[in-house]
């Protein structure tokens, strides 16, 4: 198994996720510069990190989204591997318009750092399949820009759809309809706030983050 | 040709930057201040082009980059 932890400037959750993914699933874990223009052969799971990518400059996630690297996971992606944006990954697989909305400003203003309980909310995802079943996990947010955004009949859409995978059970951040992480239509792209990188291992207060990464891994 | 880009969260996006400077407003004495808004404004000169041209050139940058259409509205000025 094989997998690429994309590394922008101002990422700083790069090097967790390459552990996370080595420790929870014994994948080999390559480190992908925003510049380069190809991706390493036969991955198996793309995963865009948390950080300020850019230093947040014009809106979070909008410089990355443009990087040299990202032509070429917009293909892959649409190829149908396995693609995970956290936290800011997330917002910048919404500003590749790889997942619809948008991430606003906190709407109490302030950075949230926490544990956060999470409802799995679609437990049928190749991101979620190794819950079996269970339908509350703890994963710890780190977000200033992690309210979620998007039109009523998108948000509709997105549930009708089964695209909406984690709600929070108390919401953080006024995210619409307290979403936490959804999935794109094809069922390989998901974007979430919450770290699962920051909870792989029952020493960091969790070890949910790591079926999430068994999950992908084991669908590819 | 000079442009200036004005982009602001759309109507019904909520805006807690503008609902936190407003609050402030209203500490300050200025209690009937109502619906402000933070934007932000990119200015920038784009040599050698006349307005019409220039205006769509600048229009696609909004559309590419310096607006999110999903959350956010833009105005342009060139001169």
């Amino acid at each position: 198994m094989k997998a690429a932890v994309i590394v922008f400037p101002g990422s700083n959750c790069d090097r967790d996720c390459k552990v996370a993914i080595e420790r929870s699933t014994g994948a080999t874990v390559d480190m992908v510069w925003h510049g380069d223009t190809a991706l390493p052969d036969g991955l198996d799971l793309i995963v865009l990190p948390g950080g300020f990518s850019y230093g947040d400059y014009l809106r979070c996630g909008a410089m990355a989204a443009l990087s040299p690297v990202m032509t070429e996971v917009i293909a892959a992606a649409g190829r149908g591997v396995a693609t995970v944006g956290i936290c800011n990954g997330f917002q910048i697989l919404c500003e590749a318009r790889l997942l619809p909305g948008a991430l606003l400003r906190n709407e109490g203003l302030k950075y949230v750092c926490k544990p956060v309980a999470l409802e799995v909310t679609n437990a049928q995802t190749r991101f979620t399949a190794a819950y079996q079943g269970r339908r509350e996990v703890t994963m710890t947010v780190g977000n200033g820009e992690g309210n979620f955004f998007a039109d009523e009949a998108t948000l509709d859409r997105l549930e009708g759809e089964g695209q909406v995978v984690f709600r929070y059970l108390d919401n953080p951040n006024g995210s619409s309809r307290d979403i936490a992480g959804i999935i794109n239509e094809g069922g390989n792209v998901l974007g979430m706030m919450p770290h699962p990188d920051r909870a792989f291992e029952i020493d960091l207060g969790s070890a949910d983050g790591a079926l999430l990464f068994q999950s992908a891994l084991a669908s590819a | 040709m000079k442009a200036t880009v004005h982009v602001f969260l759309k109507p019904g996006v909520l805006d807690v930057q503008g609902k936190a400077v407003e609050s402030a407003l209203h500490g300050l004495g200025w209690p009937d201040v109502k619906d402000v808004r933070v934007g932000r404004v990119l200015t920038f000169d784009l040599p050698g082009s006349d307005t019409a041209a220039g205006e769509a050139e600048v229009k696609a940058m909004c559309e590419k980059l310096l607006a999110n259409t999903v959350i956010e509205s833009y105005r342009i000025e060139v001169a």
